[in-house]
């Protein structure tokens, strides 16, 4: 029987708390899953059967003894492989962190315990989460379930290949430049990335300080509304977290379900529409799914963002420039990998020599290139322009959310591509986040739905809120999907 | 070349770094302990020992006390500032990366005056920021504990994250010839006032106020010269001994018509000189920008405020009212600074004894006994209600001043209150006239010549009939009554 695996997270929750299916019961079928696919979707770096096994019976155990579980109880999830969880390896994908085995948990690990998820294990993705293919990863890449000749997006292709691979219900991904939306997008499954703030960055291995969103990914919208509201709130452990309450997501998500959008109003980014590169295929979805949007009642309207368009050499610059201070620390000296101690080489040798064999060519890419944008003589012309470009973007966000309720366009320009074509030029895959680095550098929440297919693939459609403002892309994003329905891969 | 020849022909520029350890009870960024000398790397966490994903979050009293020292300084208080990255690679430093502050500190543009030589001379204060410590590492198999040579290097990670704060100040100039007691006066009054404040334990020979001294040289008129920045000066008399011999060293350079290098100097102790470190020329590009893990900070006015409410008495200040109070010269003040006993006096002024009394023990057998052994003041165990006590026994008369060091004697050896001791020694001043008439009898009768002189009109030979009754009854006679008897029955 396996009828478990293709039901929401929302229905197994329901079951589990209504004793009509078990944790250990969901979760076993998950787990056999995993086995079944992963050989040839290889999302999975590592997978904790023991403890999801545990935790599974724990959430029983709680459930017999009269307990009252919450929505998620018993519900299993994949981890990405840059969050720590304590006495799970996490290697952010790369060689440097190889066999590394965190002490603590990053808080989003233990506010899903505290829900009773049942996390499965950690997922693949590109090194440090510089990629949009997955191919960056240490461990190998990870093949789309849709055609396993493609890539499922990155960075976090794992944690939504697993959903769509039906490994697993829901996930947890990161955002720094599109790493939940676009593998969102390229798997057919739902990607949020919440308001900057809105989810605590404790625990998650830093990529880019200034613009890492751990956020949740899944099948259904409602879904990714339930785990975002068990993950999200504030954390005095993060300096950059909001102390604000976190707005009703759930109950917008559920609004959304009905099919309703009267009285919203929508604005199509002009910037984008006129942009090279979107695929034909892509830009046809898109447009349908606006003509469904306006059946429902939304008004949709054209907004220029002029300063969109500097998005993605502005994020080039942020990012490269804050990781490479970020991953300085992998030098090792206290943990992970060390190469050359063999008490002849210096220390800085061994720093050297340590980075040297445990970073990968993107990596090594971006600190190179951040290294050079902070340098003394080069700060103001590269990195502190940058800041004052990102200045002028956020603008552009407020100056349109006074004139809309949400910004709508595709996720990404081109559904999944094969694997191998874009790593041999870099600037081609850099423009995988062409449409979601914007609302990064902006720090407002952002979620890709699922639109339609082009050419038998996913294509994903991307709804901008204002920050703190996450209820809105969840109440715009259900209502597609209530009307375009979730897609359905193929049998794996 | 004498030094004065050298401070005739040159102007020196002399400028301080200062590093404080802040004495909060958890580190800059975590909630570790910062106890001193505990076992090697038990004092951590994922924050302090940089693991995968770790966050900083700032200590709150951190930021508390850098604003009082701002404030202490005369600084201007930022309403709005950052943290920044200062980039480099070094094992103690487990981010490779020091979270400081660069163009934009909590604290800036004041000043502090010290006095040297009854001038007062006026350093300004450029800024004052927070930071954090590094680790320690200890190398092993070396023949010295320096790098080279060693086979394994040991990092201890407690010190990590302990809140420092650099306190920078502008060039000082036309100081001439006192450049380097002027430097010395500065880190002293500034110790006094990281004191006052109760913000640190400022003690220079466990690293916790630790100083680097800039020292140029220029002709009269022209343009500053190059600088060198000292480093390794744990002590204050080091901080005056380092300016006074980069002062003689780059003079040397100069008078040969040689060129100053920009670099780092180490002082050493022992020999008193300075030798070259790296040279900064080559230094690291620290790549700041601002630390994107923290928002600014962002200190309300009203709380500023209430800071500047609640700060202590500055120490300069307070000496001079303490030295009119008591009615000190200049130099009998410094007197009393220099034992540290100002603030024994105040407080043993405060338990009731005189100003002349409580100096009188604490600058005096107290002191000396401090000499003697090497201990501070305050160590000595005894304290100033302790001294208030003698003080005001002597001013009844039931001590006199031989009695009364007897009872020190025995109050520094343990033996209890100045009164336990009294009566435990029997020591109190004999005021029983009928035992003492007995004793002048006797005196009387053993010096006729003296008693003949005395009923004479020589009222000065009285002298040893005085010391005849105090030898007798053991010194506890009060001499100004013995005196008045002796005059009395001689008349
Ligand atoms: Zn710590």
């Amino acid at each position: 029987m396996s009828s478990l695996i293709k039901k929401t997270a929302a229905e197994l929750g329901e079951l589990i708390a209504a004793g009509q299916t078990s944790a250990l019961e969901v979760t076993r079928e998950h787990l056999d899953q995993i086995s079944k696919v992963d050989g040839r979707v290889h999302a999975f770096l590592h997978v904790d059967v023991e403890g999801a096994l545990a935790a599974a019976k724990a959430v029983d155990a709680r459930r017999a003894a009269g307990e009252k579980l919450g929505p998620l109880a018993g519900v299993p999830i994949a981890v990405k492989d840059v969050v720590t969880t304590k006495g799970l390896p996490t290697t952010a994908g790369s060689k440097i962190l190889e066999g590394w085995v965190p002490p603590y948990d990053a808080t989003l690990v233990e506010r899903l315990k505290d829900a009773g998820t049942v996390i499965l294990g950690k997922t693949n993705m590109d090194e440090f989460a510089m990629g949009s293919s997955t191919e960056y990863s240490a461990y190998g890449p990870t093949f789309n379930p849709w055609d396993l000749t493609r890539i499922p997006g990155g960075s976090g292709g794992g944690s939504s290949a697993a959903l769509a691979a039906y490994e697993a219900p829901l996930s947890i991904g990161t955002d720094t430049g599109g790493s939940i939306r676009q593998p969102g997008a390229v798997t057919g499954t739902v990607g949020a990335k919440p308001t900057y703030g809105g989810t605590s960055r404790y625990g998650l291995i830093a990529f880019s300080s200034s613009l890492d969103t751990p956020g949740p990914c899944a099948r259904t919208v409602l879904d990714a509304a339930l785990l975002h509201e068990v993950i999200a709130g504030h954390d005095p452990r993060d300096s950059t977290s909001i102390p604000a309450p976190v707005s009703p997501v759930v109950a917008a998500a559920r609004q959304g379900m009905s099919g309703d959008l009267t009285g919203v109003k929508l604005g199509l980014v002009k910037e984008f529409m006129s942009a090279e590169g979107a695929e034909p295929g892509v830009v046809a979805a898109f447009h349908a799914a606006v003509e469904s949007l306006t059946k429902l009642g939304a008004e949709i309207v054209e907004i220029s963002c002029p300063n969109f368009v500097y998005a993605l050499p502005t994020y080039y610059l942020i990012a490269p420039s804050e990781c490479s201070s970020n991953l300085a620390r992998f030098d090792g000296v206290r943990y992970g990998l060390r190469v050359g101690d063999n008490g002849v080489n210096s220390l800085e040798e061994v720093m050297s020599l340590t980075r040297e064999a445990g970073f990968g060519p993107e990596v090594k890419r971006r600190i190179m290139v951040g290294t050079y944008a902070l340098s003394s003589g080069y700060y103001d012309a590269y990195y502190g322009q940058a800041q004052k470009v990102r200045t002028l973007i956020t603008r552009d966000f407020q100056a349109a959310f006074e004139k809309v309720d949400a910004l709508i366009s595709p996720t990404t320009p081109f559904v999944a591509f094969q694997l191998g074509a874009r790593t041999a030029d870099p600037s081609s895959m850099y423009l995988a986040d062409l449409y979601t680095i914007p609302s990064n550098l902006y720090g407002g929440p952002a979620i890709s739905v699922p639109c339609g297919l082009s050419e038998g693939l996913p294509v994903g459609l991307q709804v901008m809120a204002p920050t703190l403002a996450d209820d809105r892309m969840y109440r715009v994003a259900a209502a597609l999907e209530s009307t375009i329905g979730t897609l359905t891969p193929p049998e794996l | 070349m004498t030094y004065a020849d050298i401070v005739e022909r040159y102007e020196p520029v002399i400028g301080l770094e200062t590093h404080v350890e802040l004495g909060t009870r958890t580190k800059m960024f975590c909630s570790c302990p910062t106890e001193f000398g505990a076992e090697p790397n038990t004092q951590v966490c994922p924050v302090c020992l940089a693991l995968p994903g770790a966050l900083p979050v700032v200590n709150a009293v951190a930021i508390e006390s850098t604003i009082k020292i701002g404030l202490a300084l005369n600084c201007s208080i930022a309403e709005w500032c950052r943290f920044a990255r200062k980039n480099y690679f070094y094992p103690d430093m487990p981010k490779n990366f020091q979270i400081s502050q660069y163009d934009e500190p909590l604290c800036f543009d004041g000043y502090l005056d010290v006095e040297v030589d009854g001038r007062t001379v006026r350093i300004e204060i450029e800024r004052v920021h927070m930071e954090e410590d590094t680790g320690k590492t200890m190398h092993i198999g070396g023949s010295t504990g320096r790098i080279q040579g060693a086979t394994e290097s040991l990092v201890d990670y407690n010190r990590a994250g302990i809140p420092l704060i650099e306190i920078v100040t502008k060039p000082v100039t036309g100081t001439g010839a006192m450049a380097p007691e002027v430097a010395k006066a500065y880190v002293a009054e500034l110790r006094d006032v990281l004191r006052g404040l109760g913000v640190s334990d400022v003690r220079m020979e466990q690293g916790s106020l630790r100083c680097d001294v800039n020292t140029s040289l220029n002709k009269p008129g022209e343009e500053w010269g190059t600088r060198t920045e000292t480093k390794n000066v744990n002590s204050l008399r080091s901080v005056e001994r380092a300016v006074r011999s980069e002062i003689i060293r780059q003079s040397g350079i100069l008078d040969d018509g040689g060129k100053i290098t920009q670099e780092t100097r180490h002082f050493h102790e022992d020999t008193g000189q300075t030798t070259s470190g790296r040279s900064k020329e080559t230094a690291t590009d620290y790549r700041y920008f601002p630390e994107p893990d923290l928002v600014p900070v962002t200190p309300a006015r009203e709380w500023v405020e209430e800071i500047r409410a609640g700060l202590p008495e500055m120490p300069r200040v307070r000496r001079l009212r303490l030295r009119e109070a008591w009615g000190l010269s200049e130099h009998d003040m410094q007197s009393v600074l220099n034992a540290g006993a100002v603030d024994l006096i105040e407080a043993t002024i405060v338990a009731g004894a005189s100003s002349e009394g409580a100096r009188k023990w604490w600058m005096g057998e107290l002191a000396r006994r401090s000499n003697e052994t090497g201990q501070e003041l305050d160590a000595l165990g005894i304290t100033p209600q302790w001294v208030a006590e003698l003080v005001s026994l002597t001013d009844a008369g039931k001590l006199n001043d031989k009695l009364a060091r007897q009872v020190v004697e025995a109050g520094l050896n343990g033996e209890g209150t100045p009164g336990e001791i009294m009566a435990a020694r029997k020591l109190e001043v004999v005021s029983d006239t009928g035992a003492l008439l007995e004793a002048i009898d006797a005196a009387i009768a053993a010096n006729p010549d003296v008693a003949e002189k005395i009923r004479g009109g020589n009222q000065g030979a009285a002298g040893v009939l005085i010391g005849a009754v105090m030898k007798t009854t053991g010194g506890q006679a009060d001499a100004k009554t013995v005196r008045g008897l002796i005059l009395e029955k001689l008349k």
